[in-house]
């Protein structure tokens, strides 16, 4: 259990306020938010990395603000680049242990146990240098695991890579945190991330933190104008992907079925942009795989552009111009087809 | 890019022609002071006691003020790459004045404080030291002329070193000296040996400051420039190319070491 109380830390060009946060044994928690927002400050405050001006730090109980980094258990794994460079990959893995002057068995056996884990026994012998980004990452994740932490700190642990081996590196993420039930915290500024991974999630900005739920929550029923501009930018689902044939996917939510491309299977969430959606009058043909029905519940008014809320059901959001908004007649409670595109909606 | 002739245009050309110019005004000289000197003046140069004495001399004097600079400014460096702290930009400055300031001048600002009737002369003689006219006077010149280089030096590798490393290696259980010496130190060891070869390079170059603060016992520098208003030119060449040719020599292996393989592997952004 960790439990972060008021923490105020002034780094000159910015600050973050009182944040308070709890965090649950075993759970997978991301704090979300944009750049610049705090997040690796807090995450370093956490780590002991960087001394907090006010406010405490609890885990199971214990005050260890002011304990120094190398006596808290705590391990963090860092955005790129972060492996010891002169070091081998093996070395670099081992070195937590080494520190400790464990027996050499003792190592071995943690070393064998993570190299399984990870599937990275060919790795062994390579330098940091020459491991791509993928496995830089999952080596960089042995070594902060090998010290078995108490609590695991992911910075950013996705946002360098390529989009293929994100992919991979998120499903190892959650993987190992099932497997080995290791309280997790991960920052990201990636909301799609956040839903995929999080059994909870804070949103933060502006120096504070605005919101503390399940993914659901967050994008149901955000709580302020700051937490519904990052949920806000997508329609999000929650549902399973369920395969017809050999290669036609499809999401099922709501009692509708939407043709998707993933290679992803069973429960999952998608997201659609407002303005991949084409709103009309009737059905036509095209080569949009998705059209569905519904009734305009909702319209906001943003200037140039209105959002629509259209309940097929699920509801969906989508973006007309004014000058369409008007020629087309719309208003609350008309009846409209929505059309979009499987190559639209990301599933993950 | 490797330049080739086809490349060159009037623009390069005038350039290789300046460059040309300095490279040559600084490898003509050299080249026929060794060139031109009598093979058994050399040779009998070589088996002068005073002369062999002196080039032991300045080699010993100036590899104990590069150890003791190497002690006393490598902390110095660390701080000065890792942490903001006010009057920093002030430290910075300062401890490059010693590159600005004319030699003679920095060996009397020095004898301001290590002559005997001055503090830092007091504060040494209970231990036996005596900073006029001994070695410790040439080391104390020395260092403070040369330590410059190599505090700059390994500010600049501590400086690439990413400081995420040393905070993984904190949370894995490291102490911070335990950090410093296997991560810092290690990373930043090529800039930091290269700094210490600038720095003792720049100690046995060392002619003013180590005059005015000992002139005896003689260092290799002081010897040539005796010889030369003693004897003249004919004289004092001899030994002046045997401290060139020593000096290359050093430098060379030296940088040669540095060199292989490759660079700082500082991993840093």
């Amino acid at each position: 259990m960790i439990a972060v109380r008021n923490l105020y830390v002034d780094l000159g060009d910015f600050t973050l306020h009182d944040a308070s946060l709890d965090i649950k044994p075993g759970e997978y928690f991301i704090i979300l938010g944009p750049t610049g927002s705090g997040k690796t400050v807090l995450l370093e405050s956490i780590a002991g990395l960087y001394t907090p001006e006010r406010g405490q730090i609890f885990i199971d109980g214990r005050e260890i603000t002011r304990l120094e980094p190398e006596k808290r258990g705590i391990s963090i794994v860092y955005q790129d680049q972060v492996l010891f460079p002169h070091l081998n990959v093996r070395d670099n893995i081992t070195f937590g242990l080494r520190l400790r002057k464990e027996k050499k068995a003792e190592v071995e056996q943690v070393l064998a146990w993570l190299v399984k884990l990870l599937d990275i026994g060919h790795l062994l012998h390579r330098q940091p240098d020459t491991l791509s980004g993928g496995e830089r990452q999952k080596v960089a994740i042995a070594r902060a695991l090998s010290i078995r932490p108490r609590l695991l700190l992911l910075d950013e642990p996705l946002s360098a890579l390529d989009s293929e081996n994100r992919e991979a590196v998120q499903q190892e993420l959650r993987r190992i945190h099932d497997e080995l039930g290791v309280t997790t915290v991960h920052v990201t500024h990636d909301f799609e991330e956040a839903i995929a991974l999080a059994d909870r999630i804070a949103v933060i900005g502006n120096g504070r933190v605005q919101q503390v739920g399940t993914p659901e929550q967050i994008f149901r029923q955000p709580n302020s104008e700051f937490v519904a501009r990052f949920a806000m930018v997508r329609n999000i689902l929650s549902g399973e992907v369920v395969r017809d044939g050999d290669d036609e996917a499809g999401f099922k939510t709501d009692g509708i079925t939407i043709s998707v491309v993933t290679g992803l299977d069973g429960p999952a969430h998608a997201s659609l942009r407002p303005e991949d959606v084409l709103v009309s009058h009737a059905p036509f043909p095209s080569s949009a795989r998705n059209s569905f029905s519904g009734t305009i519940t909702d319209v906001v008014d943003k200037g140039s552009v209105l959002y629509l809320t259209v309940n097929v059901p699920p509801q969906f959001v989508c973006l007309v111009t004014h000058h369409s908004f008007d020629a087309m007649g719309l208003g609350v409670g008309q009846p409209v087809y929505l059309t979009f595109k499987a190559s639209a909606v990301h599933v993950f | 890019m490797r330049l080739k002739w086809a490349a060159v245009n009037k623009f390069t050309f005038t350039f290789i022609l300046l460059g040309a110019i300095i490279f040559l005004f600084v490898v003509i000289p050299l080249v026929r002071m060794i060139v031109a000197s009598d093979p058994t003046l050399l040779h009998d140069t070589l088996f002068d006691d005073e002369v062999r004495n002196a080039i032991l001399l300045t080699l010993n004097t100036a590899l104990v003020a590069t150890a003791v600079g190497f002690v006393l400014g490598v902390p110095l460096a660390y701080l000065l790459a890792r942490y903001d702290f006010p009057g920093k930009k002030l430290v910075e400055g300062l401890i490059d004045v010693p590159i600005v300031v004319p030699h003679t001048a920095a060996g009397i600002a020095l004898l301001f404080i290590f002559g005997r009737n001055f503090f830092g002369g007091k504060m040494f003689a209970p231990l036996g030291i005596d900073f006029v006219d001994s070695s410790a006077g040439i080391i104390v010149a020395m260092l403070f002329v040369s330590i410059p280089f190599l505090i700059d030096s390994a500010k600049e590798g501590f400086k690439k070193v990413d400081v995420r490393l040393e905070k993984v290696a904190r949370t894995l259980g490291a102490s911070p000296w335990q950090t410093f010496w296997k991560i810092s130190f290690p990373l930043a060891w090529r800039s930091i040996l290269s700094g210490n070869i600038m720095m003792w390079a720049r100690g046995i170059s060392e002619f003013g400051a180590v005059v005015i603060l000992a002139y005896h016992p003689m260092i290799a520098p002081v010897l040539i420039y005796e010889r030369f208003e003693t004897y003249g030119l004919t004289y004092s060449r001899p030994v002046a190319v045997l401290l060139i040719i020593i000096s290359l020599l050093i430098f060379v292996v030296l940088r040669t070491l540095v060199n292989r393989g490759g660079g700082n592997r500082g991993g840093g952004k």
